[in-house]
Formats: structure tokens, C-alpha cells, sequence
């Protein structure tokens, strides 16, 4: 049943992951993204690592889709022939496309994996991550919204730089 | 452990089919005596002045930027609300801490003037729009 399970995301993230890829169509490519991230989420889920398929359903599905989606929507007309993707430059690609390849299989074949059992009882992960925010990680946390304070800052000077021109 | 997400399951399932069974009960039950004025994109609303397929404004790439930024914040949130009683005061104070420097950023976008929404575009087209109306 667990493989079952596990086969069935992981087959909603490869499929749609090859439509990302494989589509003309830039906007069909965001819609796919849009399984490859739910599928994802799933294996994050059977992975027991409950928090980490939230924050991937609500950061990635929920603001980064969307993010995205309006890139596509002001950069072209959408429906036009100019946002078609094609192929071009080939050997450059699959250069990089073999060297990560390769590095992703050598790290894959030298990391120790320390497999649990899928019968071990894992306890809800978000609960623990809220006490160790607040105890003994509590330096990262806060420092994380000043990180966050940046990048509002940032994408505010970046977008409205005309108007502070003209105060 | 699986059997914890049996719920989310059920209300994906029920999603999926509520959609789908209303969708085709419509199609199959409706009566179908239709003519121009029910066919236009809005019914009562204003007639259709161009193609909807342009370019849409950069504010809402703008706002949609500033949406992701704070919702990263909810995640953080999420994790302290789960055991905000046992935290207490001390868990309170933190997050408080930690939500008074984002609301610096949130001034600062504000006294910028990123969540307002004029610009020469949006006036041209409400321009337009008003005449075909009239």
C-alpha cells in the first residue's frame, strides 16, 4: 500500500514534470508545475516530514505558481506563437546536462543512506519544530524576519524606483 | 501513520467529484434555450471591449511578490500556533518580536507607495471603459 502510494506521486511528479519540460506551450509548463509540486508535497508526506509538504503546499503551489503564472501573463500575449519554446543550443545543454547528471549519481551512490524502516512510528513533525524555534533556534528565527524584511525592502526600492525619483 | 491523511484524502476525493457530478449535472438536467445575450462572457455586466489575451499590468506582479514574502511569514507562524499554549508568554513575546520587524517592512512598502494602485495605465483603460459604457 505504501508503494502503491509512493509510485502513484511519484508518477504525478515525473509525468507532469516531463510536461513542464516537454510542452510548447509555456503556459501548459505552469499549469504542470502546478502537479509536480502537489507530487512533491505527497512524497514530502510519505517521507513524514508533515511540515515540510505544508510549507511546500502553501510557499511553492500557493506563491511561487502564482508568481510565476503572472510572469508568463505580462511578459507575452500568452495565447501568441512568440512564447513558444524550442530547441536550441544542443551541445552546450547536454554538456551541463551530463555534468549534473553525473555529480547527482556519484553523490547519489556515495551518501551512506541510513534507511528507517517505513513501519517506525514518526510523531508529527510541526509541533517540534514550533518548541525548537522557540528554544533553542531562536537566534535563526528571528534573524529569518530581518531576512524577510530585506527582501520586502528590496522588492520595493527595485519596483518603485520612479516614484522615489521624483519625491 | 498513513491513516492520518485518510481525512485529506476523502476531502480531495469529495472536491474532485463535487466539481465533476455539479459540472455534468448542469450539462445533462439544464434546459438549454440560450441565445446571444446569455452567451456573452458577462451576461449583465459590461459588454466585452477587447481581446482578453494581452499583457496584464506589472502591479500584480508586484503584489503577488509581496504575497509570497508574507507568506513565508504564515510559515513561521504555522509551527508556533501549533503549540501556542504551551509556549505561553515567553513563545508570545517572540513571535512578537519577529512580527514587529516584518511590520517595518510592511511600512516601508506601504510609505513607498508599492500597494497603491494608480498609474497612467489603469486610468487610460477606466477611461475607456467609461465611454463604451456611456
Amino acid at each position: 500500500m505504501y508503494d502503491l502510494i509512493f509510485y502513484f506521486f511519484a508518477l504525478i511528479t515525473l509525468g507532469s514534470g516531463a510536461v513542464v519540460v516537454f510542452s510548447k506551450n509555456i503556459i501548459y509548463s505552469a499549469f504542470s508545475l502546478l502537479f509536480t509540486f502537489f507530487g512533491v508535497a505527497g512524497i514530502y508526506v510519505l517521507l513524514n516530514a508533515d511540515f515540510l509538504a505544508v510549507t511546500q503546499l502553501l510557499i511553492y503551489v500557493g506563491g511561487i505558481l502564482v508568481l510565476l503564472l503572472f510572469g508568463v501573463m505580462l511578459t507575452n500575449k500568452v495565447i501568441d506563437v512568440e512564447l513558444k519554446t524550442g530547441t536550441l543550443q544542443t551541445v552546450p545543454a547536454s554538456m551541463i546536462v551530463a555534468a549534473t547528471a553525473g555529480v547527482l549519481c556519484g553523490v547519489f551512490y556515495i551518501t551512506d543512506w541510513r534507511i528507517v524502516p517505513s513501519t517506525m512510528e514518526m510523531n508529527a513533525t510541526t509541533a517540534e519544530l514550533g518548541n525548537m524555534f522557540m528554544t533553542t533556534w531562536l537566534l535563526p528565527f528571528e534573524i529569518a524576519s530581518v531576512v524577510l524584511l530585506v527582501a520586502l525592502v528590496g522588492a520595493a526600492m527595485i519596483a518603485r524606483k520612479d516614484k522615489s525619483m521624483q519625491n | 501513520m498513513l491513516e492520518q491523511y485518510l481525512p485529506i484524502g476523502f476531502m480531495l476525493l469529495i472536491g474532485i467529484g463535487f466539481g465533476l457530478v455539479m459540472g455534468k449535472v448542469n450539462e445533462w438536467f439544464g434546459p438549454k434555450n440560450s441565445n446571444e445575450i446569455k452567451l456573452s462572457t458577462y451576461e449583465s455586466g459590461m459588454p466585452p471591449v477587447r481581446s482578453a489575451h494581452e499583457r496584464i499590468s506589472v502591479k500584480f506582479y508586484m503584489v503577488a511578490m509581496l504575497f509570497i514574502l508574507f507568506d513565508i511569514e504564515v510559515v513561521f507562524l504555522y509551527p508556533w500556533a501549533v503549540n501556542f499554549r504551551e509556549l505561553g508568554w515567553f513563545g508570545f513575546v517572540e513571535m512578537l518580536v519577529f512580527i514587529v520587524i516584518l511590520m517595518l517592512g510592511f511600512l516601508y512598502v506601504w510609505k513607498k507607495g508599492a500597494l497603491e494602485w494608480t498609474g497612467e495605465r489603469t486610468k487610460t483603460n477606466n477611461s475607456l471603459l467609461n465611454k463604451k459604457v456611456v
